[in-house]
């Protein structure tokens, strides 16, 4: 209560935070980062709009890398395993995450799953987000590489729209490209709006995962993680 | 909608920067919001009035300070203009965020009794 003249107000007092509203999950990403660097997991966060390819690309990933790799995947979706399954059937150790209403995942999310599953010795571990150009690009859960999967039958300006998850993207992937003769779309004007948004743009066009074409993208991976091996001790 | 969420862990933050005074009422909450952090700050305000409810913030106002999206040149410090390529035209090195990515608790104000 006001003490000078005991007029009833109340005294307001700042307070200075000067903090990260997300810290909390900042600090379980920082976790799950170093406990995938100290098992030697480099960990890919696959981002994309419902039905960009996601799913398709880490299929194809698997085929592709054949014997050579060791893969996991966690698949976020708000409901059904059905992307788990797929990339189980591909070969690839998975375990869903269904969120219910939950449009991202968090890096509390990945750490609970974690907890309760031991993918076993890993070189790539993917996490399959929720299929959403916004929402997903706030959370760090911990990754070592964001990669956004792009088709290019979402129209040219998609950087453009959401250029949040472009500005924090490593790589985007184009996916679709067979289906170029049968569209009216502009791959430069692709290229051009991605440039807009990301700086250090690394697109790779992804012709047909079924018939290969996943070649810089394997090769990218592979030198991705020798580099994180490079600045961390293997544990387990 | 992520905003809901961001409220949630808001929430939180609050809770810890009021720490032990449990007895001072939240009278202000002050963000900043960065252009491109991917956080809508209408749809903020909105989830901060449903959320804030049975809170410590239950009785509090939002002010949302929105920072404006800076790309510069890591080199020579040249802004780049809006909608341009993120690539310094002099030096050609790819730019940097310096501001706008945002998503920040900068201080609350109590009603001390």
């Amino acid at each position: 209560m006001c003490q000078d003249c005991g007029c009833g107000d109340v005294n307001i007092v700042p307070v200075e935070v000067q903090t990260r509203i997300l810290s909390r999950n900042d600090k379980v990403a920082a976790h799950n980062r170093s406990h995938f660097a100290s098992r030697g997991m480099f960990t890919i966060n696959v981002m994309g709009s419902p039905g960009a390819g996601k799913t398709a690309l880490l299929e194809a990933t698997a085929r592709a890398f054949g014997d050579s790799a060791r893969l996991a995947a966690l698949a976020g979706d708000l409901a059904t395993e059905n992307d788990a399954l797929r990339l189980q059937r591909a070969g690839i150790r998975t375990r869903a995450i269904t969120t219910g209403q939950a449009c991202h995942l968090d890096a509390e999310m990945v750490h609970h799953e974690l907890h309760a599953w031991d993918p076993g010795e890993v070189d790539f571990f993917f996490i399959e987000n929720v299929g959403n150009l916004v929402c997903p690009a706030v959370y760090d859960l911990g990754q070592n590489a964001n990669v956004v999967v792009l088709s290019i039958t979402e129209g040219e300006d998609k950087p453009l729209k959401y250029p949040t998850m472009f500005a924090k993207a490593d790589v985007v992937l184009l996916t679709k490209m067979d289906l170029l003769p049968h569209l009216r779309v502009d791959v430069n004007a692709i290229y051009d709006a991605i440039a807009r948004v990301m700086p250090e743009a690394l697109v790779m066009p992804i012709i047909a995962p079924e018939l290969g074409g996943t070649g810089l993208w394997l090769e990218w991976l592979r030198q991705s993680r020798a580099a994180l091996l490079r600045t961390v001790e293997v544990t387990a | 909608m992520h905003e809901y969420s961001i409220v949630q862990s808001l929430v939180s933050a609050v809770e810890a920067a009021v720490g032990d005074r449990r007895n001072a009422a939240v009278h202000r909450v002050e963000v900043a919001i960065g252009e491109v952090a991917g956080v809508d700050c209408g749809l903020l305000t909105t989830a901060f009035e449903v959320f804030r409810a049975g809170t410590l913030c239950e009785h509090a106002s939002l002010t949302i300070e929105s920072i404006a999206a800076l790309w510069q040149c890591p080199n020579c410090g040249v802004a780049i203009e809006r909608g341009k390529s993120l690539r310094c035209a002099l030096c050609n090195e790819p730019a940097r965020l310096a501001a706008g990515d945002e998503i920040f608790l900068q201080r609350i104000e109590l009603e001390v009794a």
